[in-house]
């Protein structure tokens, strides 16, 4: 058995024995090989010192066991890191950010408590999956959609909680925006409900979000304030249509009214989900080493021959695919309403894309583009660094980098130039590098992949253009909307406003909540007093 | 208002007595089929395998002949490329048993 750091092997041994009364010696997992299955699988740090590797794990199947074991691990100052399903590969998995903490394995608790289909909301514990929701609502017939993030097996609440994203419309696609309510268990076993569920009885827990005084949920994400037990969600009337079409236009400075029409279409409701801005033009100007260096230097020449080129090879040179969702009618119009938008762009091209209606069964859902965008869970995205015949060795897994920039034409050439400079510069292996990207509103998320693999240099040599790229971004004023247990700190520092007061509130709340500092210890570079002291740790 | 109030016992919790192979069907449906189910595009199992083997097995796991408890264990067990391995919470020792009977040819 490993042990955790800062807690005695007498008094650990001893608190195993009282998790083993609380929730049954099944539940207890302290042996290295059943311990293992909870490391990192994608992680960067594969097999070196720093890998973050637990020591034990307990999987309690209700919240009165969370709470027996809370006060447990309160007593003996044990640390301990909650995961949902524990699915967030490539941001760290199931591991937790300080070496040697006990995982919380919340899987077993999962029961779907309720779903309302007039009133159009779910209650879950956490280790229901996306999977388990979509099922559920398909075998009971409900007129509902949920929204999905690529991957089908994580869980609604870890996935919110780490403020996951999904591809439908507003606001259920922004994962913790759609949630209202929620049931938290504190270090000292304390259980609180959030909103109206402090009301007892209350009858809108899942329908009214703010519930009266402050609002205290925002506390809950991407830190280590409590342990959630269930949450509720907002969901999505399944519409009636959906149809898709893209927007094409040829000039290198024809980005600027692409990028503006389009956030004004959003801001404005026209546009209800996600849109993104790719360089059709790009791959071909990569092959071409010319074009490629007029392309970075962009002076009023370079982009008179840019244009030119791209008007000789008749390849557009931006293009943003748009989707929408509901009546008929309105989806119909809304593309039609889109294209006169841009038409006073010279030269700018429509092609429609996907038209559907539901209900469809579900074999042609999965003969679609892209299911995910249909509100339907999948494992197709694992497609990503998988073996194919571009790559027959395939990867172990990847790393994603994904700072936050404005929904500007600027935003994207320059985001685009200085983190391409850094990746080139630096030599490093990206798998993909997604387009600028709307996963939540009004900004654009560019979500640089990086290959991870077993061969600690390569790996070694990843982390370092991380950290440069989490340096360069900050220098522009890009910071990440999630990250990597192993570049937490990083991250943190980078939001370093006044002396990081930011981060200094935060700690001075985990002292008050969490005093004993058990709770996921240095989750988003928020570290507990007695970690903070620590050089190694600060 | 017409709400459902349902208190569902999803998959980890199902409790099935009868034949192995039977329940170690519904493990493979839950768990694995959604990489391994025929179709590359959309299954990245069944395309991984499909470039491992080139035609000279199945790329579908349930269509092989060679498949063995034990082998079906190890990569449960330890993962594989971008496959991760499966926890005991998500499929018990049991399951696991159930699960390579399925997949090991009667
Ligand atoms: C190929 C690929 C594609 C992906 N695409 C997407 C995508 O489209 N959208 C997206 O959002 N993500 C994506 N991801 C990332 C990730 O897989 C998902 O976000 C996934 O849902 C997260 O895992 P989970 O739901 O099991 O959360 P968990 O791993 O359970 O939770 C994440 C973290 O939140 C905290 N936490 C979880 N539960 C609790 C709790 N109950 N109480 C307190 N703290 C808790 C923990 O710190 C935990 O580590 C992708 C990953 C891969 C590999
Ligand atoms: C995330 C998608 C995913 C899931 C889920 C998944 N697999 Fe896999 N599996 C893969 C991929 C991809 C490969 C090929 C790996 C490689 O490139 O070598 C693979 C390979 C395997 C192999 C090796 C076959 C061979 O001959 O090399 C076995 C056995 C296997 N999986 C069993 C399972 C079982 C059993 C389950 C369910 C418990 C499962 N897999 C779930 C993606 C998945």
């Amino acid at each position: 058995m490993r042990y955790p750091p800062g807690v005695s092997q007498p008094d650990f041994d001893r608190a195993v024995l009282e998790f083993e009364a609380a929730i049954g010696s099944d539940w207890v997992f302290t042996d290295e090989a059943d311990v293992d299955l909870y490391r990192d699988a994608y992680s960067p740090m594969w097999g070196e010192e720093e890998e973050k590797i637990p020591s034990i794990a307990l999987a309690p199947q209700s919240a009165e066991e969370v709470q027996a074991l809370m006060r447990i691990c309160n007593a003996y100052r044990i640390p301990v890191y909650p995961v949902s399903t524990g699915k967030n590969l490539g941001y760290g998995g199931s591991a937790p950010v300080l070496n040697g903490s006990v995982v919380l394995d919340l899987k077993r608790m999962n029961r779907i408590i309720e779903v309302s289909e007039d009133n159009a909301f779910a209650l879950v514990e956490p280790g229901v999956s996306y999977f388990d929701l979509y099922n559920y609502i398909q075998e009971l017939g409900l007129d509902l959609w949920i929204d999905c993030p690529d991957p089908g097996w994580g869980s609604l609440i870890g996935n919110a909680l780490d403020h996951g994203v999904g591809y439908t419309v507003n606001p259920y696609r922004d994962h913790f925006e759609a949630h209202c309510g929620m049931e938290v268990v504190l270090a000292d076993g304390d259980i609180v409900r959030t909103g109206m569920g402090a009301l007892p009885n209350a009858e809108t827990w899942q329908q009214y979000r703010w519930g009266y005084g402050p609002w205290l949920d925002g506390l809950f994400a991407q830190s280590n304030f409590g342990v959630v037990t269930k949450m509720g969600f907002w969901l999505y009337p399944a519409p009636e249509a959906f149809r898709s079409g893209s927007v094409q236009v040829m000039g290198y400075n024809d980005v600027h009214e692409l990028v503006r029409v389009t956030a004004r279409l959003m801001y404005s409701g026209v546009l209800n989900t996600n849109a993104g801005v790719q360089s059709p033009i790009q791959f071909v100007l990569g092959q071409n080493p010319e074009m490629a260096e007029r392309y970075d230097r962009a002076n009023a020449e370079d982009i008179r021959i840019l244009d030119e080129f791209a008007r000789s090879i008749d390849t557009p040179f931006w293009a943003s695919q748009f989707k929408f969702y509901g009546p008929r009618e309105i989806v119909d119009q809304s593309w039609e309403y889109t294209k006169r938008q841009f038409a006073h762009i010279d030269g700018v091209r429509f092609t429609d894309g996907e038209n559907l209606d539901f209900p469809m069964p579900y074999e042609e859902l999965m003969q679609t583009q892209d299911e995910n965008h249909l509100g339907v869970p999948s494992m197709s995205v694992f497609q990503l660094g998988n073996r194919s015949n571009f790559n027959p060795t395939g990867s172990n897994g990847h790393l994603g980098f994904s700072p936050v920039v404005p929904m500007t034409g600027e935003a994207v050439i320059e985001s685009n130039k200085v983190l391409g400079r850094v990746l080139r510069e630096m030599g490093g292996s990206t798998v993909f590098n997604v387009p600028p990207y709307s996963y939540h509103q009004r900004t654009f998320t560019i979500l640089v992949g990086f290959t991870v693999t077993r061969d600690v240099d390569a790996n070694r040599k990843t982390r370092e253009i991380f950290r440069e790229l989490v340096k360069v971004a900050a220098e522009h004023g890009w910071g990440e909307y999630r990250t990597h247990t192993a570049f937490m700190d990083d991250c943190a520092q980078a939001y370093s406003f006044n002396n990081n007061a930011l981060l200094r509130l935060q700690q001075r709340l985990k002292d008050a909540i969490d005093p004993n500092g058990i709770i996921s210890a240095g989750r988003y570079g928020i570290w507990p007093k007695h970690l903070r002291e620590d050089d190694d740790n600060a | 208002m017409r709400n459902v109030i349902f208190i569902l016992m999803v998959f980890g919790a199902m409790q099935v007595q009868a034949q192995d192979a039977v329940h170690g069907k519904a493990v493979y449906e839950h768990w694995c089929s959604p990489c391994h189910a025929p179709g590359g595009r959309k299954h990245p199992g069944t395309s991984a395998l499909e470039i491992i083997y080139k035609g000279e097995k199945p790329a579908v796991l349930e269509e092989r002949l060679d498949l063995t408890p034990e082998l079906v264990a190890a990569f449960v067990r330890n993962g594989v490329k971008i496959m991760p391995p499966f926890r005991k919470t998500e499929i018990s020792d049991k399951d696991l048993a159930d699960l390579g009977a399925y997949l090991s040819p009667r």
